[in-house]
């Protein structure tokens, strides 16, 4: 199908794009990547009568930004950009191995970090990583700047804190120190498919291997990013043995509270979560013998 | 309903040729290379970014024609299905579709194509995992896949051969 009728506007200026969203703000949309909203104008599953495209907007919005202790990512940066970023994967490589489970290079061609944080859809794999990281969300309007922590950003199944006539600016995170390792894991029928169930975990480990304190985060298994509070205390002082890792596997089963769908039981995405948490910390393991070796 | 009476002047490069155009707002940009330039290689299937058909180079970029929009295009230099024969003969990467079978109906294979154009630019596949991961995003509902593979290879060989 085709997009119902909307009047398209490229604003230049950040300035003149929050004017538009302030005077149009019910009726209008950011349109950033596209790869979520113009299907669903395609389908008409949204009709607008404004369409604000970002894509023109200046003002280095479209490069990551590295500083020593955080980086910052703006809302035209691509998905595919950070993929191919060697420097990108050395200080963010939970983002990095997220993002090839993330549809196809063709949609991450377009498609931008924000866009996806945005449009929030429960199954999607860099909600939970910026979970996982801590993220800071920065989010501009006319009227000023606000930052959200990620427990504040994600509201529930395809929304967010965002209110209409806000644009999310820039996500930034944390460099994770010595000692801090990360991983994701997920499963999909098909590669490049949403995620029937995702883990991502940082995991800070002492000399002696102990955790010193993880946080540990689940898609697809709840209407927004879900943090597994119960595995992250399990975990914490423990050694990433055996053991642990089984204790943890159930504790995550028995942690989340999925939905059956077309794609997937319940009961299937509960196993399934506990054994990507499982995997998830066995690698944050190997990461460090192998960091150590 | 408001929308721009007048529509948008865009620029943009074609196959090589820079085209002046004027647009409506909503017009997608497959569209715009189908119903406005008649360059009905690109094809329609699902119109919402899974089949991978409506695939074109935008700016050396593999993407969903579907999901952008005409006027976004203005100043991009834009890649279709006919611009990949050279002399009105096919090249490398479609004879060896050609010779594995990697095509029945046929819907499928502009966008094919032009995804495997973008990874073949990028550097070598190489094996066959590889290979079916640049196939995943797009759907053939002929062919099984086998004979897609094989061209895809075949042509990453290929392209070894000449590079060397
Ligand atoms: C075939 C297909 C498969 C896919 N598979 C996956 C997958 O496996 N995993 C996954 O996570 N995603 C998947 N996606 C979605 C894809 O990752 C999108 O790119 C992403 O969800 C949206 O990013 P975008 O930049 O394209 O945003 P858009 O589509 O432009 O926007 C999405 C929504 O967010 C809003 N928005 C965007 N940017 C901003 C901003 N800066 N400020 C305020 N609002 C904003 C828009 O108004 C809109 O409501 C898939 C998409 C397709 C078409
Ligand atoms: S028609 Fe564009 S992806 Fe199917
Ligand atoms: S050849 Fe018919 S859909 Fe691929």
């Amino acid at each position: 199908m085709k997009p119902g009728r909307f009047a398209y506007h490229a604003p230049r200026e950040l300035d003149e794009a929050l004017a538009l969203l302030k005077e149009h703000g019910d009726e209008a949309k950011v349109l950033a990547g596209g790869q979520s909203l113009m299907p669903m104008l395609n389908f008409r599953l949204a009709q607008i009568e404004h369409l604000i495209d970002i894509n023109r907007l200046g003002g280095g919005l479209d490069a990551p930004r590295l500083d020593a202790g955080r980086i910052v990512i703006p809302a035209l940066v691509r998905q595919r950009q950070v993929e191919r970023s060697a420097e990108m994967a050395r200080a963010l490589p939970l983002l990095t191995s997220a993002l090839k489970d993330v549809a196809h290079p063709q949609i991450r061609n377009r498609g931008t970090i924000c866009g996806s944080l945005a449009h929030a859809d429960p199954a999607a794999e860099l909600p939970s990583v910026m979970t996982a990281l801590d993220a800071t969300f920065t989010i501009a309007s006319a009227d000023g700047v606000r930052t959200l922590g990620a427990a504040d950003f994600f509201l529930f199944h395809l929304t967010t804190a965002l209110e209409p006539e806000e644009i999310l600016l820039e996500v930034a995170v944390d460099r994770l120190p010595d000692g801090t390792y990360s991983a994701f894991q997920e499963f999909a029928t098909r590669h490049g498919d949403f995620a029937l169930a995702a883990v991502a975990v940082t995991c800070g480990l002492d000399d002696a291997g102990a955790v010193t304190g993880c946080r540990v985060v689940a898609a697809g298994v709840a209407p927004t990013p879900q943090r597994l509070t119960a595995v992250e205390e399990l975990a914490t002082g423990r050694r990433l043995d055996e053991a642990l890792l089984g204790e943890v596997a159930a504790a995550a089963r028995d942690e989340v509270d999925p939905t059956s769908d077309i794609h997937a039981s319940a009961m299937y995405r509960k196993r399934l979560t506990g054994v990507l948490v499982k995997r998830a910390l066995a690698d944050v393991g190997t990461q460090q013998e192998a960091a150590h070796a | 309903m408001p929308e721009n009476r007048d529509g948008h002047r865009i620029s943009v490069t074609v196959n090589g040729t820079v085209r002046e155009e004027m647009v409506d707002d909503r017009l997608t940009l497959a569209d715009f290379l189908r119903e406005r330039l008649r360059l009905t290689g690109t094809h329609l299937g699902c119109e919402h970014g899974v089949c991978g058909a409506c695939t074109v180079l935008v700016d050396g970029d593999a993407v969903r024609s579907c999901l952008m929009l005409a006027v976004q295009s203005d100043g991009a230099r834009i890649e279709t299905v006919e611009s990949l024969a050279e002399d009105g003969r096919l090249n490398t990467l479609q004879e060896a579709f050609k010779r594995n079978h990697a095509l029945q109906c046929g819907f499928c294979t502009s966008g094919f194509l032009m995804s495997v154009t973008a990874a073949l630019r990028e550097g070598p596949i190489g094996d066959e995992q590889r290979a079916r991961e640049v196939l995943s995003g797009n759907i053939c509902r002929c062919t099984g896949y086998t004979g897609l593979v094989k061209a895809v290879l075949e042509a990453d060989a290929e392209r070894k051969d000449t590079a060397r």
